[in-house]
């Protein structure tokens, strides 16, 4: 967003101005979907707000609505039932203050990893004035090195740190994560969610993460939001004050989890 | 048996065979090999008289011809074994024999021997006396043909594509043109002749038109389908991203519907062709096909075994150029399919 820059006065440079966080309200949503001829619920009267600059993820079963949900968040579809708004302006459609990181990374295999970054901006017709944003992001995640490079060269770690830097470039005031670690293999996970701590720390933009793996909502969130199976509604609020870096074998954690656990249904089983 | 006497047992045959079969004896054994076949061709062709009842002019230039051909082989072959870039060629090699064999079995079963019935059956050097002293018409045909060709394929292949976008993209679009490209689209353009001559102000704009139609209808459909196929979370990326309408045609459909596009171009160039032969043979007074059928009425069996080789080389080239265009434009694909 060409608002976020402004030219300092005295050395004439362009700083990135601080970000801002967008407020996130979810009123009453319900949705469903047709299916077969049958009218299939998947979202029943959820509501919950998050904070400029929370990071909240949503959790519950794979199939609850989950990614539905965040569909509606991103302006993808409109709800059935319910308001969406951000800082007090009902979402209608997409925009790019809202960017959505998928599960699966699409990078567009016919573009290099500089122009997929470059996507947002060419969109928008502002790639002329940004250029340098892209290298900033690649460097960001980490692969500067790999501007010129094709999506099939790259591995899956390195296609969903692409589409973060797709995502960042837009200077997002609400990043929308849906199950973006899922595909990886553990280290390389770990990893990732690292990363996207520091970066939300350092960023400011408020962060609603979609994910069913307990101990990632529990490592990266500071507040875990427990959803039932389809039609999900809201069981539990988990919040976790814990700072980071957080460690997976802190028996703060550990607790926590159990307690997540319990939320499901699954205290006697594991 | 101890283990390290059984591995000699094994690998000393091995060994022997990929000693054998190693790249640099295997290059000169091969090339020397085909240069020797077509030193035969040449010294058959200079040495053994033609037929007495024959009277074949160029059959000493033929023979200047193979040995030029055998000595360019034996070039290279023996600057294989210095040249690295080179030994790629000695994937050519059976293939330079074996063409050089059937040279020589044609100039022997013809020429020669006379075992093939003439005129249905000319040597090598009557098609050679063509490809010389006929090379003003044919080169007036290749021109004609070419040129009726690329307006025709030009003019399919951009209102196909257009149209195979618009149809892809637009529901309304479909709705109307969907049912005509079923219904007419599989008829073949050949069936439209009769017709097209007779409403077209001339035939090279009839011909222009059935040539289009040839090539449009598969380009039609392959870009439709392409455009249909794409993964919608595409469109989704690109509009959370702040993209209009025309960035999601132009910048996303498009690109990714480039692959089935070319499947498209491809079978319409393949089409064309057949079109193009046709058109020529019955209406067009110029080109390949309308010289096939003069050297058929004058019995010129020799004229068309000339012709018919460069519409082959013509038709192999065009594809070629197509694939390597493709090749250029489509890079980010992996495992294409080599041409």
């Amino acid at each position: 967003m060409v608002a976020a820059m402004q030219v300092d006065a005295g050395t004439g440079l362009i700083e990135p101005r601080p970000r801002r966080g967008a407020a996130l309200d979810v009123s009453g949503v319900s949705h469903a979907f047709e299916l077969n001829g049958q009218l299939l619920s998947v979202l029943d009267r959820l509501s919950f707000h998050a904070e400029p600059g929370e990071f909240v993820a949503l959790l519950g079963p794979s199939g609850c609505g989950k990614s539905t949900l965040l569909r509606l968040v991103a302006g993808l579809e409109p709800p059935c039932a319910g308001r969406l708004s951000m800082d007090g302006r009902v979402i209608e459609g997409p925009d790019p203050s809202r960017v959505v990181v998928f599960q699966d990374p699409t990078l567009y295999p016919w573009r290099t990893v500089w122009r997929n970054v470059a996507l947002g901006l060419e969109a928008r017709n502002l790639l002329r004035h940004r250029r340098e944003a892209i290298d900033d992001a690649l460097r960001l995640v980490g692969l500067a090195g790999f501007a010129t490079a094709y999506p099939h060269q790259l591995s899956g770690g390195m296609a969903q740190r692409a589409a973060l830097a797709r995502a960042l470039v837009n200077d997002p005031m609400l990043l929308i994560l849906d199950e973006p670690f899922g595909q990886l293999d553990s280290l390389t996970r770990i990893a990732m969610q690292a990363e996207l701590v520091s970066l939300w720390q350092r960023s400011s933009f408020t962060a609603l993460l979609v994910t069913h793996d307990v101990e990632e909502a529990l490592l990266l969130a500071g507040r875990v939001i427990v959803l039932s199976d389809r039609p999900a509604q809201i069981k539990a609020e988990v919040v976790n004050k814990q700072p980071y870096p957080r460690h997976r074998g802190d028996p703060q954690l550990v607790e926590l989890r159990r307690e997540v656990f319990a939320h499901l249904g699954l205290d006697d089983s594991w | 048996m101890t283990p390290s006497a059984l591995s000699d047992w094994v690998n000393a045959p091995m060994a022997a065979f990929r000693l054998l079969s190693a790249p640099v004896s295997m290059s000169c054994i091969g090339g020397f090999a085909a240069a020797a076949a077509w030193l035969a061709a040449a010294w058959v062709t200079a040495v053994w008289p033609d037929r007495p009842d024959t009277d074949w002019s160029y059959t000493g230039k033929l023979a200047a011809i193979f040995e030029v051909c055998a000595v360019a082989v034996a070039c290279v072959s023996l600057a294989g074994i210095r040249f690295e870039a080179l030994r790629r060629l000695r994937r050519s090699a059976p293939w330079l024999l074996a063409l050089a064999l059937f040279l020589l079995f044609w100039e022997v079963g013809t020429a020669k021997y006379g075992l093939l019935p003439l005129p249905f059956f000319p040597p090598p050097q009557a098609i050679l006396e063509v490809l010389i002293d006929d090379w003003a018409r044919l080169s007036d045909s290749i021109f004609a043909s070419l040129l009726l060709l690329a307006g025709g394929v030009a003019l399919g292949g951009s209102v196909g594509f257009v149209v195979g976008v618009a149809i892809g993209w637009s529901r309304a679009v479909g709705y109307w043109v969907n049912p005509m490209l079923r219904f007419i689209g599989p008829l073949p353009a050949t069936a439209w002749l009769p017709l097209a001559f007779f409403i077209f102000p001339s035939s090279h704009s009839a011909s222009t038109f059935l040539i289009a139609l040839a090539t449009g209808f598969p380009v039609t459909v392959l870009t439709w389908s392409g455009i249909a196929s794409v993964n919608t979370a595409y469109y989704d990326i690109a509009r959370t991203l702040g993209a209009r309408p025309s960035f999601l045609v132009l910048k996303v459909a498009i690109p990714a519907a480039m692959p089935h596009v070319f499947v498209g171009l491809f079978m319409g160039l393949g089409n064309s062709f057949a079109v193009l032969v046709v058109a020529e043979m019955l209406g067009v007074k110029s080109g390949l096909g309308w010289y096939l059928q003069w050297a058929q009425g004058w019995a010129a069996y020799a004229n068309m075994y000339a012709a018919l080789l460069i519409m082959a080389a013509v038709c192999s080239g065009l594809v070629t150029l197509l694939f390597r265009l493709r090749d250029r434009l489509l890079s980010w694909q992996r495992g294409l399919l080599r041409w």
